[in-house]
């Protein structure tokens, strides 16, 4: 068992193309850092000193983490988290 | 170039006048690959704002779902400016994410004038395309059946 991690397709140049990967840890943090072990690059595009980019959704499961425990929010086998760029402008 | 058909084209520039002085915000959804925006999809600006635009990000999720399951793509992904001209500021292309979109701007400044543009953005970098306004789009096999004299070019 795993979680599975949905990546838009711009990000996908740091996944070799594929739409999901696969990834453990015990918080949303761990697997991000679980991922850039294979996927060098994905972390930089998601989290920057402060935390989650302002600009990057990340949800897990149905709900965006920022209302969880951002990247404390807890995470377990069978959980699919899925990554989306912000679609906004000025 | 970007081909719209007429009745996608005329909803997000009632989108952007309705919602003004707020920008307005959407996508239009084709299949995957098609380049053919079909499905037009009026989102909610979270940020509610004369200056800004954002997809609430329970609405994203649910949208992107959605063109999953349908194997479709944003095609467009529009909004309006509404103090300044139709072409992208430099926040639009700071967080442009999707360059396989055409990037639409509606610009309501005048109440009379349509100014509706497309744009690609990709790493940065702005490219103006032209827009062609159309009855229907083409079927995907061939020309459509129909008279074609009657295209148009999107007024500036």
């Amino acid at each position: 068992m795993s979680i599975e991690v949905r990546i838009p397709t711009i990000l996908r140049t740091y996944t070799g193309g594929e739409k999901a990967v696969e990834g453990s840890g015990a918080t949303l943090a761990e697997l991000i850092d679980d991922i850039e072990g294979r996927h060098s690059g994905l972390r930089a595009r998601l989290v920057d000193e402060k935390g989650l980019r302002r600009f990057v959704n990340v949800y897990l499961n149905d709900e965006d983490v920022r209302f969880l425990g951002g990247l404390e929010t807890a995470v377990k086998d069978g959980d699919s988290v899925t990554v989306l760029p912000a679609v906004a402008g000025g | 170039m970007l081909q719209l058909d007429r009745s996608t084209y005329d909803a997000m520039v009632a989108h952007a006048r309705r919602d003004h002085p707020d920008e307005a915000c959407g996508v239009v959804a084709g299949p995957v690959g098609s380049d053919r925006p079909e499905r037009f999809v009026p989102m909610l600006n979270a940020a509610r704002s004369p200056t800004f635009y954002e997809f609430d990000s329970s609405d994203l999720l649910r949208l992107y779902r959605e063109m999953d399951d349908r194997d479709e793509e944003p095609v467009v992904i529009y909004h309006s400016h509404t103090a300044t001209e139709a072409y992208p500021s430099t926040t639009d292309v700071a967080l442009a994410m999707e360059p396989g979109a055409h990037y639409v701007l509606v610009s309501t400044r005048s109440p009379e004038t349509v100014d509706l543009r497309s744009f690609r953005i990709v790493d940065g970098e702005v490219s103006e395309e032209e827009v062609r306004v159309v009855p229907l789009l083409q079927s995907e096999t061939g020309p459509h059946p129909g008279p074609t004299q009657t295209e148009e070019s999107a007024p500036r």
